[in-house]
């Protein structure tokens, strides 16, 4: 534990150096900020509208008609914004060298990719944490309910998680950055929409497409439901990429 | 102290390393010695724990090296050939993480980070940003790094490659003071760094053994014969007769205006042979030694000369 610690701090230590953490969390609270704006303003003007209607009126849902497009948005700019985080882990030790120092030292190849992930985990949870102040507004001029709201962060937190854990496994594979973030990016999106294949598929495949996809376990957590399946699945996603990771080194060095 | 026992290591069709064999005795420092691409590098890798080996054993103390790798890395310092630096952190903060991660105790690390500053002479820098110091910092900063856990063990991968004359003795006296209770194996393919730094060498060349043994070993193996080369003003043929008549010359050769003259070794012709030549009116320009040492056998060697 002690040792992930160690690598976890280094990393936030080269994030929190370098630009990098900066950037990607002020852009990200910036394009938040502008989506929570714009969603806002049209729920304020959609409010006015249905309240003019007693059965409208009572329709009017902040967490439905703000939060659940908000994080649906949120979760897209992720997509975006993480990979970006996760490109430089391993590319950048293979780059200038600096993987002989980790691996020669007592310290074991799991608690080194624990430690990177952690790190960028840390940093997605004060990009998700910053962004929660935004929330002030809705509390000051209406009554969302919390626990729904917080579910939705869980939900961000959790598929945050696990693009982390495949940006660090494409990070594994290669030492060119640029190469690490666009493979993020594209099985990225691909696992995002794989469901509307399932649309044409047949049988066990549609569950199975279904199932793997990102945005039908999201959906979920969004409206406020809290399954154990989507806790599950984006767990064992994670798990699965730094299981990757994993085997990706040390096939490297049994070579 | 080291000991490698017919290693071989292979990259898919390529073997880097084949049926090597040596020993390194406690607190001495070893020069593996070899062209460019000889596998003095992947020797070293497989020795750190850093590749495995396709074949064959090596341990460090008592361990194993494939086997207690871990108990290994505990007690081996190594400088990579790419120095493994990060360059947007300060001296002091690389050393401290790499203290870390080299399991130094928390309470001891500042301490052990302090000492490997001062014996590697970073105090001036040790605030700096690492890619904002020299290249001769860097490389010290390097040997900090294998040095900052106190290892018993030092591996150090070409430690004076890219540096200019004057920080190359710096770095040589600095890694001849570590000598004592550590051992030391450093790699490199220039020769005077191996007669001047180290105790003993291994030679290899395309991955395969050519020669091991302590300086004066292979030394004394290689040299048959004494003697020194004259130039003379004029008359080099007619020099070479004269010196000829000398007893225990066993040999005179002329090449260009070079006269090379050779004996057994164990005795010094040499004052012989200038009396004599000086005495006959020859007018000498240059005497030296016939340099047939390690330089000779390693040229040789590298040159696809013979096995030893």
């Amino acid at each position: 534990m002690k040792n992930i610690w160690v690598v976890a701090k280094k990393e936030l230590r080269t994030y929190f150096t370098s630009p990098i953490a900066y950037v990607v969390i002020a852009i990200f609270l910036v394009l938040v900020g502008f989506f929570y704006y714009n969603i806002l303003m049209w729920f304020n003007a959609q409010a006015m509208q249905m309240a003019q209607n007693q059965y409208y009126y009572s329709q009017i849902n902040i967490n439905q008609m703000v939060y659940q497009p908000l994080f649906n948005n949120m979760s897209i700019i992720l997509l975006l914004m993480l990979p970006l985080l996760t490109m430089r882990l391993f590319s950048e030790e293979k780059k200038i060298g600096t993987e002989e120092l980790l691996y020669t030292s007592p310290i074991s190849v799991g608690q080194i990719i624990l430690g990177k992930f952690l790190a960028s985990l840390l940093v997605l949870l004060a990009m998700l944490a910053l962004s929660g102040l935004l929330s002030v507004f809705s509390f000051a001029y209406g009554n969302p309910e919390v626990a729904p709201i917080l579910n939705g962060y869980l939900g961000l937190f959790l598929l945050g998680a696990a693009f982390i854990a495949i940006g660090i496994f494409f990070s594994s594979l290669t030492e060119n950055q640029i190469v690490s973030a666009v493979l993020t990016f594209g099985a990225l999106l691909l696992f995002w929409v794989l469901n509307w294949a399932s649309n044409s598929a047949a049988g066990a495949w549609k569950d199975v497409l279904n199932y793997v996809s990102f945005l039908q376990h999201f959906d979920n957590m969004t409206q406020g439901i809290l399954d154990t399946t989507d806790v599950v699945y984006y767990a064992s996603f994670a798990f699965f990429g730094l299981f990757l990771t994993h085997s990706v080194i040390q096939s490297r060095r049994w070579r | 102290m080291i000991a490698v026992d017919h290693l071989s290591k292979k990259y898919g069709d390529l073997t880097a390393v084949r049926d090597l064999s040596f020993k390194v005795e406690k607190g001495k420092i070893w020069g593996l010695l070899g062209p460019n691409a000889a596998g003095k590098t992947t020797t070293m890798r497989i020795l750190t724990g850093f590749l495995p080996a396709t074949e064959g054993r090596a341990s460090v103390g008592n361990l194993d090296v494939f086997e207690q790798g871990n108990e290994i890395k505990k007690i081996l310092g190594y400088l990579p050939e790419v120095l493994p630096l990060y360059p947007d952190m300060t001296v002091a903060e690389y050393l401290g993480f790499v203290a870390a991660i080299k399991k130094v105790p928390a309470a001891k690390r500042s301490d052990s980070v302090a000492k490997a500053v001062k014996v590697t002479g970073l105090e001036s820098v040790k605030g700096r940003l690492i890619k904002n110091i020299s290249r001769g910092y860097k490389q010290r900063v390097g040997i900090a790094q294998a040095l900052v856990h106190d290892p018993l063990v030092l591996i150090l991968d070409e430690p004076t490659i890219g540096l200019d004359p004057a920080q190359i003795i710096e770095i040589r006296s600095l890694i001849k003071s570590l000598k004592g209770e550590r051992t030391i194996i450093l790699s490199t393919h220039i020769l005077p760094e191996v007669t001047q730094t180290c105790d003993g060498v291994v030679i290899i060349n395309e991955g395969r053994l050519m020669a091991s043994g302590s300086l004066e070993d292979l030394t004394a193996s290689i040299r048959h014969q004494e003697g020194v080369v004259l130039k003379l003003r004029r008359d080099a043929a007619e020099g070479a007769s004269v010196v000829r008549t000398i007893a225990g010359v066993d040999n005179v050769t002329l090449t260009g205006d070079e006269l090379k003259v050779e004996w057994k070794p164990g005795r010094d012709l040499r004052d012989d042979v200038l009396r004599l030549l000086v005495g006959k009116g020859f007018s000498l320009l240059e005497m030296r030694p016939v340099a047939m040492n390690i330089e000779d056998l390693y040229l040789k060697i590298v040159s696809g000369g013979t096995e030893q």
